[in-house]
């Protein structure tokens, strides 16, 4: 894995946002070859989908041949409900863009049949190709998505129960009163995000620390599910100095080290197409 | 393909780059409409897969809802209390002009007048859906003729009338109906008054204190049976006293019943009203304040002398004088002057002024919900 430490919230969504945009220009997605993009919600990604925005106002990026596929959604809330996922990223990302509705997909937490949900999401993974590329954050608990500690590693898109810290960090999302926060969600599963030809971690701030100390310094656990992700060979963590708080000085000398060396190389090589 | 037609094959407008007035705030937001109704961009986008046909540029500017006037008496050279032959076509010019100055729903007001000009204008003019050919007519505003003789202004004295027939009858003799009537002035101490307020109130009709000489406990109980509006604050009521502040005083009135609120009309000319007087209103009730501006024939008229009617008027500027003096005969100010000036003498901020004028009437006339905001589903003009 590549682990990629920068100074800030701002910079982390800035490297995120130009990875995904030079991701997708590689690509060169076409009307028969769509790039499929997996995303998260939540604070962190807030600042790199602001940058996304900006280079799509920039016309540096269209997301007309881009396919999204969200990680998850809550149970029980009507989808119109200000903290839906659906709301987030209309508000955050779509209207902002050039994207098709037919060509996102975020799970629907009001289905009739939520299993029947779960396993047609799978379904249209599967028929769109694969994720390209799949973004995701990290809780506190290390959870990724919502495979909360103990979710199998080898899951796919299920309905979850939400453990008690999660509610208890989303509360201040429904005016701090804890009977309001939705109990269960639709979610991707561990081996659906392993799927990803490519995945991409945003880390920012000191309490998310310890799991990402949980993550990568540690074993592959069911307890912390993002370390997973030390068995997918392509994948990246992109982190703030706050979220390295918990590791050791030698892991964080030796990828600021890495990433020192990388950019020399570009400046030699003027590659010119990544940063 | 610009929906999946689920709902609708009507075309999509985006305003673009604007800066809309919605939950009391302007905000950089796109406005959507679809078949004359402010649409939900999120709706259509996850429901009908749904996206704009056209987008217009707005350049930064504003976008208001749609002025509401609830007492215009008439402008450029129509007065809605003259049964002309062509009450239709004059109603008419006046809703195309006032579009102008960002009207887009108003109430014809007519003044105190006998039998026979209600038994006409109100058979002739109704209750009609505005679009690009002019501002939508809500229904008249009659203030007048149940009024105060004391108080009765530029009313014709001849034609003013009690309720001595038990209230609701005089009404119908007087009006000869009441079909097409949005709001009606009374003074609430002529006796008999409450039976017609509670009926008038019933009958979805506004009812306004106005040239009155009431005390604040006859204003209150009107308020209790149902009045809910106060016809240009201060201008023909007694004057606010500190023993008894008469119309006035509903401002903070304790009497109020719960759920209800009074709304008052203030001509923010800069003439008719004192800025100071308009700030000490503002600041006491600023909720309840309504922007209207009483115009008159004379108002859009070129500056001059105008024939109106019996009456000669002399434009200076924003005033209207009887001709040869310094008497004024009423305002020709328009809305969007209005709305100006009382930003700039209350110190308001753009959103509050704006609301004034659009969405403070909408909520006095009951019409909040498709009126006077840019709220999803609210009325929007028709799509050009």
């Amino acid at each position: 894995m590549k682990l990629i430490i920068l100074n800030d919230y701002g910079q982390v969504g800035e490297w995120a946002a130009k990875y995904i945009r030079n991701k997708i220009l590689n690509f060169n997605p076409g009307p028969d070859r769509f790039f499929n993009l997996g995303l998260p919600t939540g604070g962190t990604p807030l600042g790199c989908y602001k940058k996304l925005i900006e280079f799509y106002k920039k016309g540096e990026i269209s997301f007309k041949y881009v396919k999204t596929f969200n990680m998850d959604e809550y149970v029980g809330i009507p989808r119109n409900h200000p903290e839906s996922y659906h709301s987030f990223m209309w508000n955050n990302l779509f209207k902002h863009i050039d994207i098709k509705s037919e060509n996102t997909h975020i799970l629907d937490g009001n289905a009739a049949n939520l299993v029947e949900e779960c396993d047609s999401f799978e379904e249209k993974i599967k028929a769109a190709g694969g994720i390209d590329l799949f973004v995701g954050g990290i809780g506190p608990d290390g959870h990724i998505a919502f495979n909360e500690p103990g979710s199998s590693l080898l899951s796919r898109t299920r309905v979850k129960t939400l453990a008690q810290d999660t509610i208890l960090a989303n509360a201040r999302f429904f005016d701090g009163d804890l009977s309001k926060v939705p109990t269960m969600a639709l979610t991707v599963g561990v081996a659906t995000v392993m799927d990803a030809r490519e995945v991409m971690i945003l880390i920012t701030g000191v309490h998310k620390a310890f799991a990402l100390y949980k993550a990568i310094e540690e074993g592959v656990n069911h307890m912390w599910t993002v370390s997973a992700f030390q068995q997918h060979p392509q994948t990246v963590f992109v982190c703030d100095e706050d979220a390295t708080l918990e590791l050791r000085v030698k892991t964080v000398k030796y990828f600021r080290g890495m990433m020192h060396v990388h950019n020399k190389l570009r400046v030699t090589k003027t590659s010119g197409n990544l940063q | 393909m610009p929906s999946n037609k689920s709902v609708s094959n009507a075309p999509i407008t985006q305003f673009v780059n604007c800066r809309i007035l919605r939950d009391h705030k302007l905000q950089r937001e796109d406005l959507w409409v679809r078949e004359g109704r402010i649409l939900d961009p999120e709706k259509l986008f996850f429901d009908e897969e749904g996206y704009a046909d056209q987008r217009v540029d707005c350049e930064g500017l504003i976008i208001a809802p749609g002025f509401i006037d609830v007492q215009i008496n008439g402008g450029y050279g129509i007065d809605f209390s003259q049964a002309t032959s062509n009450v239709r076509g004059g109603v008419a010019l006046v809703a195309k002009k006032i579009l102008e100055h960002g009207v887009t729903s108003f109430l014809p007001t007519l003044v105190t007048s006998p039998p026979n000009i209600y038994h006409k204008v109100l058979t002739e003019v109704k209750v009609h859906s505005g679009g690009v050919e002019g501002a939508g007519v809500l229904g008249c505003h009659l203030e007048g003729p149940f009024i105060s003789l004391e108080k009765k202004g530029a009313h014709p004295e001849q034609y003013l009338r009690s309720f001595q027939l038990g209230g609701m009858l005089d009404l119908i003799e007087t009006y000869g109906t009441l079909d097409n009537v949005a709001m009606v002035t009374l003074a609430p101490e002529l006796p008999n008054s409450e039976k017609v307020v509670r009926e008038l109130t019933q009958r979805g009709i506004t009812v306004s204190l106005g040239h009155s000489v009431a005390n604040l406990s006859q204003a209150e109980e009107a308020v209790q049976h149902g009045a809910s509006f106060i016809t240009h604050l201060f201008n023909a009521m007694l004057p606010f006293h500190h023993r008894d502040p008469g119309i006035v005083g509903l401002l903070t009135s304790d009497q109020v019943p719960q759920d209800r609120m009074v709304f008052y009309g203030m001509i923010a000319d800069g003439i008719h009203t004192n800025s100071a007087a308009l700030r000490i209103a503002h600041r006491a009730h600023p909720t309840g304040l309504v922007l209207v501006t009483d115009a008159i024939t004379a108002m859009g008229l070129p500056p001059g002398r105008h024939t109106l009617g019996q009456q000669v008027i002399e434009i200076q500027g924003l005033h209207a004088y009887v001709a040869g003096t310094k008497t004024l005969s009423g305002s020709i100010a328009t809305m969007d002057m209005c709305v100006r000036h009382f930003k700039q003498a209350s110190g308001c901020s753009v959103e509050e002024a704006l609301e004034a004028a659009s969405l403070h009437p909408a909520q006095l006339l009951g019409i909040s919900h498709y009126k006077g905001t840019l709220d999803y589903g609210a009325d929007a003009a028709p799509d050009r």
